[in-house]
């Protein structure tokens, strides 16, 4: 009987703290981790407004010219966001890219391959390496930073040695002649609404070239990949199981298996993502140029991380959003081709993406707190 | 069919040749609350583990009402309707509750390959099933990190009640609370084990196992001391069957001594 009265008096008593710790509409939306990129990307454009507004930087071509930038960066920042938020990292993005290069251009050149056929065959050799990466890193325990920065060195390596074997040159050309007629390249390769374009330079509303052309032609293809992968990766976070395998395996290793979590194989698909980004990255990069270079994605790795933590994911894990990630690399792609429109000298620009991440970092170290700490 | 919901004859568990645990016998009927008890080294996590199926006994059988069991994984162990609750909790505090209380077994809706985690049931689930020990969630997307250890430790036993226990393994859930919130975790052992629970606690707290158990079990150097029921014990023969009793005289004596050389 007296323990009856016991548990109710307790009841009281939550109920009554409860009360005390009522949070206000916006202090959830505080604790959202992509509230950070999405201020710094408002502020961005409203800077860029008032210095460069008059400047063209936000015609369509101009806007088309940033956001094709953005939406580059941003395939691999998503990626990367999801490991990061797994808790794991990946440096060897910027190699993958190199080597996803010459996956699809030495096949195609030099050995005669349908183009078709070497994507579909650069995307495998990126579901391998994300394999190896993810089975090292799960079996052996060491961390992911040491594992991908010597799997960053290697493929770096190896795509050069193979190119310069094969081609003798550390370029490969001639890729544009292949896209037409391809059943998969016009994927990574063709600039879409074309017809909106047309209507508008028509109308008179956008920039036209001398021939009467608009100067910007569509959306690249880019920015659609950019938008599926942010819309599919936010799915994928928020409202599947597989989402919260990602955020326990990140949060805390040992009790996401304790109670049933596969972590090693969710680790594991996530570096299989991150290859597969890069790979996605590099087959946009190289059909738009046209060629491959070995060189392709340097330090693109350090950026997509940048990216990433702008966009509120933890270096802990556990922690983050495919939408902070996008609107991370919007600000990063943003600045980038902004910059050009001011007075300020381009050398900046690096200074800028540094000042910026310390900044997101403390931002996110003090949000963290407040999530773990606000009793 | 024995009336012990589940029972442990004999078990022993050697590494190499430490002897961890020797011929440690336990009973538990259903309802009831079996404290087990012991200093540190004296084999709770080694019982604790052997329990959960992460060790296999040696020596001897776990029984489960009247059946002879063997686990070969803690998962077996889980599927039989034995949960431990270790004193990390899994619990993840970035995560919200329910993100928690699911974590591992969420629950889906739809159509296969587009299965989505049903959150809006799993927060009616959580939100309903932490209202009924009287934690009162308004919000069940809050972060676990927002909740006080106590209300974690109910979040963990509720969640393993929740999935199916029948026997709930306890591994220290007051150790690390306050007075207060001790008192609130013990009043939800109790309240789970007149609902049907078997309930092990795992203490070295006699302060909390004597209130609350129905029986104790004292381990000492990887050797039962036997089983008692409450009404053949006192406080402070418990205390002093953990060894405990001896060595806490010894060290109030060496306090003393000390205050009063320290006031000379």
């Amino acid at each position: 009987m007296s323990e009856k009265s016991k548990s109710i008096d307790s009841k009281k008593e939550f109920s009554k703290d409860e009360r005390l710790k009522k949070v206000s509409k916006l202090k959830i939306l505080l604790n959202r981790p992509e509230l950070g990129a999405l201020g710094g990307s408002i502020l961005v454009f409203i800077f860029f407004g008032i210095v460069a507004g008059d400047t063209g930087m936000f015609s369509a071509y101009g806007t088309l010219n940033f956001l094709d930038v953005s939406a580059n960066l941003g395939i691999i920042a998503i990626a990367a966001a999801m490991l990061m938020i797994g808790g794991e990292f990946d440096l060897s993005i910027g190699s993958m890219i190199g080597f996803a290069g010459i996956c699809i251009a030495i096949p195609a050149i030099y050995w005669g391959w349908p183009l078709w056929m070497s994507i579909v065959f650069a995307f495998a050799m990126a579901v391998l390496v994300g394999y190896f990466n993810g089975i090292l890193v799960v079996r052996t325990g060491l961390p992911s930073f040491i594992v991908t920065l010597a799997m960053l060195f290697i493929l770096r390596g190896a795509t050069l040695a193979i190119t310069r074997l094969i081609t003798g040159r550390t370029q490969v050309p001639g890729l544009r002649v292949l896209i037409d007629n391809d059943p998969i390249a016009w994927m990574f390769a063709t600039d879409t609404f074309k017809w909106l374009f047309t209507w508008l330079g028509s109308m008179k509303l956008i920039a036209l070239r001398t021939d009467g052309t608009p100067l910007a032609t569509g959306i690249p293809p880019s920015v659609i990949w950019f938008i599926i992968l942010t819309i599919f990766a936010t799915w994928i976070l928020m409202k599947t199981r597989y989402g919260n395998w990602i955020f326990a395996s990140g949060g805390d290793k040992v009790g996401a298996t304790n109670v049933g979590v596969p972590v090693g194989k969710v680790k594991i698909s996530l570096f299989i993502g991150t290859a597969c980004g890069a790979t996605l990255f590099a087959c946009i990069q190289v059909l738009d140029a046209g060629s491959a270079d070995t060189m392709r994605g340097t330090l693109k790795e350090l950026e997509a991380i940048a990216a990433a933590v702008v966009g509120g994911c933890l270096l802990t894990g556990g922690y983050g959003s495919a939408i902070g990630a996008a609107f991370g690399a919007l600000i990063f792609g943003t600045v980038s081709m902004g910059i050009f429109y001011t007075d300020v000298d381009t050398d900046w620009f690096k200074v800028f993406l540094g000042a910026m991440m310390l900044i997101a970092v403390v931002f996110n170290n003090y949000i963290r707190k407040k999530v773990t700490e606000s009793k | 069919m024995s009336e012990n919901l589940i029972e442990f004859n004999g078990i022993s568990k050697f590494f190499g040749k430490v002897i961890a645990l020797k011929d440690v016998t336990m009973k538990v009927k259903k309802g009831e609350i079996m404290c087990l008890l012991g200093d540190n080294g004296a084999g709770k996590s080694t019982l604790i583990k052997t329990l959960s199926g992460v060790h296999k006994p040696d020596e001897g059988e776990i029984i489960i009402e009247g059946e002879k069991k063997i686990f070969d994984s803690p998962k077996d162990a889980l599927d039989m309707g034995i949960a431990t609750v270790y004193q990390d909790l899994a619990l993840v505090s970035l995560m919200s509750v329910t993100r928690n209380f699911f974590m591992g077994r969420e629950p889906q809706k739809g159509i296969p390959f587009f299965k989505t985690f049903d959150i809006e049931k799993a927060n009616n689930i959580a939100a309903e099933r932490m209202g009924q020990i009287g934690i009162d969630i308004r919000d069940p997307s809050q972060a676990v990190g927002t909740m006080s250890g106590g209300e974690r430790q109910c979040l963990a036993i509720s969640r393993a009640i929740y999935f199916g226990a029948k026997v709930l393994i306890l591994d220290e859930p007051t150790s690390a609370l306050g007075v207060h919130q001790a008192s609130v975790v013990l009043k939800y052992i109790v309240k789970a084990a007149s609902q049907g629970l078997a309930v092990i606690l795992i203490t070295h707290n006699v302060h909390h196992a004597f209130p609350v158990g129905n029986s104790f079990t004292v381990l000492n150097r990887g050797k039962s001391l036997g089983t008692y029921a409450k009404k053949d014990l006192s406080r402070e023969k418990l205390l002093s069957m953990m060894a405990g009793g001896e060595e806490l005289d010894k060290l109030e004596v060496e306090l003393r001594e000390m205050d009063r050389i320290s006031k000379n």
